[in-house]
């Protein structure tokens, strides 16, 4: 299963990063082989298997609806990289 | 609107749960607090943290499937998905995919000609807010607000049923009233806790594919709703009369200029890759519960309407607008205890007087100054005729402004009713002999002459003489001149 | 000279030494050789030292738990309240993190004392330690070969005799794969067991956190502190702890342990082969009963978890995007630059690699083929080791297929990499228990052998793993440290 570099930048795009021109191709073979890995998946008939997204068979506990967080603001907004009037900062989004 | 063309709308309703807490963090939901001071660890999205359910946004979210006759989800999960936007912190928003909380209902909705329509739910989901994006702060930059990150929302769904601007608002308006009724959310739609996404698309008459729709948002009034689902339905026509065709995009509605515009930077196939979200367990509700929450439902507004108008013989129209707000109906109901008797004075005070009472003021029936007793009791000395329904207004007013109950007014200002036959035939004596032109006018034939006499007799009385009284004897005594 | 927390706990008991006399101690030992083993990313001397005063006043008046005043180290996994937590990343090169997972939260009750945070390989991907922005760690055993990973730090550093004890997590392996290559013990309990609150997540429906220590005993202490149930983590299980300690002695004739025999087929080396037969022997001395068993699905556990794993890392990575922690570009253009540069500029290359095959078995029209896919053949390697556990109490085999490899071997070529955890994985995906201890020597290099529990039976494991630490002596070997 190879890609192609094309799927290769959408998939940088989806996920945000940046790859370079001079590393697409390294990046799409090395890609390419890991996916190779998993046409192994494929000769195994799964149907009417239930997939399996958690390992046990848990149901979610319910949390009561009480609020129990304080105003950590100053703590939280120490470590961020750009905040102004207390709000975080990016580049302006246009809608 | 053209004809040969039909509209398709469906409806995408986020309403803010009126939960305490946020739905997968303890963090408050308060509206209006300082930014980023209601946004804990993991509303921020930092590095570690984990959600877990909030019970009451579950409770809600089924209390209003039960209400709109839906199929509620026995095992429902929780799915991420996945984009970049600086309202979303973690980079996904936890929303529910192919297993929502709430399946397949209905709502009734009342058209003009009084007939009703059945507007299919197809699903409501719970999902979580974002965040605020406030652009005007500062001049290249964006900053973000991440209270209300978190904050639990009911999105839901209505099939493409409606047909014009008119039923989606009728829709709209059906579910605003329910998730009130259902104390489930407040329904503020200044403030984003009811927020209506349309869907628009129209198609030539007859065609059973849908055309391509557009998304409408940023409508906050039911009013601006139906201007931006009718600009649209032009728009669209136009465009394909001329020869183009519409692009499945999202749309903002302008309520300056009163269009819709195309969002600029929005990524037209957003791929989301949805998958089940591996830090929550799918969510297990049984029969039992989901009883238990059926037995905590108020009368719903549709109920109610009908036992007003079979039961108390309302008129639609009146049993429609006191049903309207689950606070008004059960002021109406509140004061009919005391008073049984007095439904109509009650319909015609509270949706006359007090309504305009309380929008001058902008205040809300509950906080209304004069309470559903208090206004039983004004209603009992009209009933009894201790006051005319004249001096009432004045008792009312007085009551608004806190000088006590009616009974109290009405002694303190002297505000009785004359009814005595000798007191008001004695006030009739008097002014018969102050105007005896008038006298000789109404005999030469002026029946108008009558209403003089009356105003007069006010007059002299202060307005307290029993109106009908007056007429009556007046007239006795005229014609006996 | 190997001290256990056993050990290190009558001592001071006894008064023989304090708390900070300890600490101090493994200070000076972790100043002498952290530059050459290099695992240690933050070392809490200042901070350390405190705990040791405080631990020390509640010894002496008796308000001590049994961990008080140990000394210990935590993979820079574990979000640690006003200390740098970094998952050896550069996106988080300055994350100070602002509270306190429920681990360290736990072990801070216990009066234990935080000698630092350990090197790791970036975000937990990977299995040699290499992967780290702060530089490799070597193998205390043989500096060019590598300690495995990612928990690579902490069990380098429990070898190294640097730590008596540390923790790590397992997503794949990488507390088992490491404590073998590195001659130690660790253990990864049942999924649940153990809240993941506060730890950065990579594979959030397949990882624990879990001890390294030299013996059982000590891991079973360690695991005592940092298991319960968490409000904060849904997928924590509300289920008792039992004392772990408690049946460590208990008597394992007619134990039955089963032998899969897909892991003992292709691809495992030899001379560990061997080693591993001649633990199997000891095990039989001690009275178990050996049983061929088949998992035939594991096969599978390579593609599925490098399907699952990526997919929840990618989403989960999704929130390191420069806007309110970790490192942010210099002067963004616009919203896409910033995410752009700041997450390729902070994360590493394998990072990038997993995050871009998860969104990749995510994507439109390779979701069903990829992670529905995997997800289900999940459940068959699941089911394997529910049959299996009908006939056997506890599964052995080897921890990896081959001893520790040089440094650099690997590193060019990822398949290859993944491939080590061959033995390891299946857990993970399944949520069951599983220990590494070692069980001898192949080209003087350390032999891990695992030992898989049914859910929750932690304290199986660590019985069978105990006996075995009673009649041998491998884990009490030490490597020269120069």
């Amino acid at each position: 299963m190879t890609l192609k570099i094309e799927e290769v930048r959408n998939i940088a795009h989806l996920a945000r990063l940046q790859i370079n021109d001079s590393d697409v191709e390294q990046y799409t073979n090395e890609l390419s082989k890991i996916l190779a890995v998993f046409e192994q998946m494929k000769t195994h008939d799964t149907t009417d298997i239930l997939p399996m997204a958690h390992p046990m068979d848990a149901t979610q506990r319910l949390r009561p609806d009480v609020v129990n967080e304080t105003n950590q603001r100053d703590k939280f907004q120490a470590i961020a990289p750009d905040i102004e009037q207390f709000l975080y900062r990016v580049p302006k989004v246009i809608e | 609107m053209m004809s040969g063309w039909e509209t398709v709308i469906g409806l995408e309703i986020h309403a803010q749960l009126a939960t305490s807490s946020k739905i997968f963090s303890g963090a408050s939901t308060a509206y209006g607090a300082e930014p980023n001071t209601q946004a804990c660890a993991v509303d921020l999205g930092l590095p570690g943290v984990l959600p877990v359910l909030n019970v009451e946004a579950v409770k809600m979210a089924i209390k209003f499937g039960v209400a709109i006759g839906a199929e509620i989800g026995k095992r429902s999960v929780f799915d991420r998905k996945n984009y970049f936007y600086p309202d979303s912190p973690k980079g996904y928003q936890i929303s529910q995919l192919d297993l929502p909380i709430v399946g397949v209902g209905s709502i009734n909705i009342q058209l003009e000609q009084g007939e009703t329509k059945v507007i299919g739910v197809t699903r409501a989901h719970l999902e979580e807010d974002a965040g605020k994006s406030l652009h005007e702060e500062f001049a290249a930059h964006t900053g973000i607000d991440l209270n209300r990150a978190g904050t639990p929302l009911l999105e839901i769904v209505s099939d493409p049923d409606m047909r014009s601007a008119k039923e989606a608002v009728a829709y709209a308006r059906k579910i605003h009233t329910l998730v009130r009724y259902l104390e489930i959310c407040d329904g503020n739609m200044q403030e984003g806790s009811f927020r209506c996404d349309a869907n628009v698309s129209v198609r030539p008459k007859g065609q059973g594919e849908l055309g391509t729709r557009a998304e409408l948002k940023n409508i906050n009034s039911f009013r601006f709703l139906e201007r931006a689902i009718n600009y649209e339905v032009e728009r669209q026509i136009e465009l394909i009369e001329d020869g183009g065709r519409v692009v499945q995009e999202t749309r903002l509605y302008d309520s300056d200029k009163h269009e819709t515009r195309s969002m600029r930077s929005k990524e037209e196939a957003n791929d989301y890759r949805y998958f089940p979200d591996p830090d929550l367990l799918p969510v297990l509700v049984s029969d039992e519960e989901i009883e238990a929450i059926r037995q905590t439902l108020p009368e719903l507004p549709e109920q109610k309407c009908h036992r007003y108008i079979n039961e108390l013989g309302l008129s639609d129209y009146n049993a429609d607008l006191l049903t309207s707000s689950r606070e008004v109906a059960d002021y109406f109901e509140q004061a009919l205890a005391f008073a049984p008797g007095l439904s109509n004075l009650l319909v015609n005070w509270i949706l006359g007087e007090l309504s305009g009472a309380l929008n001058k003021s902008d205040l809300d029936i509950q906080s209304s100054p004069i309470s559903a007793e208090m206004l039983t009791h004004m209603l009992q000395r009209i009933a009894d005729n201790t006051i005319s329904g004249k001096i009432a207004k004045e008792v009312f007013e007085a009551m608004w402004l806190g000088e006590g109950t009616a009974d109290e007014i009405i002694e303190s200002r002297g505000l009785k009713q004359i009814t005595d036959t000798g007191a008001i035939e004695l006030l009739i004596d008097q002014v018969i002999s102050a105007n005896p032109n008038q006298v000789a006018e109404f005999q030469a034939g002026k029946e108008k002459m009558l209403g003089f006499f009356v105003g007069q007799i006010m007059k002299q009385s202060k307005g307290k003489a029993n109106p009908g009284q007056v007429n009556q004897l007046l007239l006795d005594k005229l014609k006996s001149l | 000279m190997t001290t256990t927390i056993k050990q290190l706990q009558q001592g001071l008991a006894e008064k023989q030494f304090s708390s900070v006399e300890i600490t101090q101690d493994y200070l000076n030992k972790i100043n002498q050789h952290n530059t050459d083993i290099n695992c240690f990313i933050s070392v809490t001397d200042e901070l350390a030292l405190q705990q040791a005063v405080v631990a020390d006043i509640a010894l002496a008046k008796g308000t001590g738990s049994v961990l008080t005043g140990i000394p210990i180290a935590h993979k820079d996994i574990f979000c640690t309240d006003g200390v740098k937590t970094s998952c050896a990343s550069k996106m988080l090169d300055n994350f100070i993190a602002p509270y306190n997972a429920t681990v360290i939260e736990k072990f801070n009750r216990s009066g234990t004392v935080m000698l630092g945070k350990t090197n790791m390989d970036e975000f937990a991907m990977g299995s040699s330690n290499e992967n780290s922005y702060y530089g490799s760690v070597a193998n205390p055993w043989d500096f060019s070969r590598v300690p495995g990973g990612s928990s690579g730090g902490s069990a380098a550093a429990v070898a190294a005799r640097l730590a008596p004890g540390a923790t790590g997590t397992d997503t794949g392996g990488s507390i088992r794969q490491p404590a073998a290559l590195c001659g130690i013990t660790g253990i990864k309990p049942t999924y649940g067991r153990v809240s993941r609150y506060g730890i950065v997540a990579f594979g959030s429906s397949l990882e624990q956190a879990g001890p390294f220590a030299h013996t059982a005993e000590d891991c079973a202490l360690l695991l005592q502190s940092m298991s319960g149930f968490d409000p904060r983590d849904s997928t924590s299980v509300d289920q008792p702890v039992p004392n772990f300690s408690d049946n460590l002695n208990n008597d394992i004739a007619g134990l039955k342990i089963g032998l899969p025999k897909e892991f003992f087929a292709d691809g495992l080396n030899p001379d560990v082969a061997k080693v591993i037969e001649s633990a199997i022997a000891e095990f039989r001395k001690l009275g178990a009963e050996i049983v061929d068993i088949s998992l035939p699905n594991m096969g599978l556990s390579i593609p599925v978890y490098y399907v699952v794993a990526p997919a929840e890392c990618s989403s989960n990575l999704s929130r390191m995007d420069g806007v309110r922690f970790g490192h942010q570009c210099e002067n963004p253009v616009d919203l896409e630059d910033l995410y752009k540069r700041s997450r390729s500029e902070g994360f590493g290359e394998e990072v990038k690699r997993r995050i871009m095959i998860g969104t990749y078995a995510l994507s439109a029209g390779y979701y069903d083929a990829y992670y529905l896919k995997a997800q289900q053949l999940r459940r068959l390697i699941k089911q394997d080791y529910v049959k299996a556990f009908e006939q056997v109490d506890v599964i052995l085999c080897p921890t990896t297929p081959e001893i520790a490899f040089k440094r650099g071997e690997k590193i060019g070529d990822p398949v290859s990499m993944y491939l080590q955890d061959i033995y390891t994985l299946s857990l993970n995906l399944a949520g069951l228990p599983g220990m590494s201890i070692p069980a001898g020597f192949s080209q003087s290099m350390p032999v891990g052998l695992q030992l898989i529990g049914n859910y929750f039976e932690e304290s199986r494991i660590l019985n069978a793993a105990h006996k075995f630490q009673q009649a041998t002596d491998w884990h009490l070997q030490v490597p020269e440290v120069k």
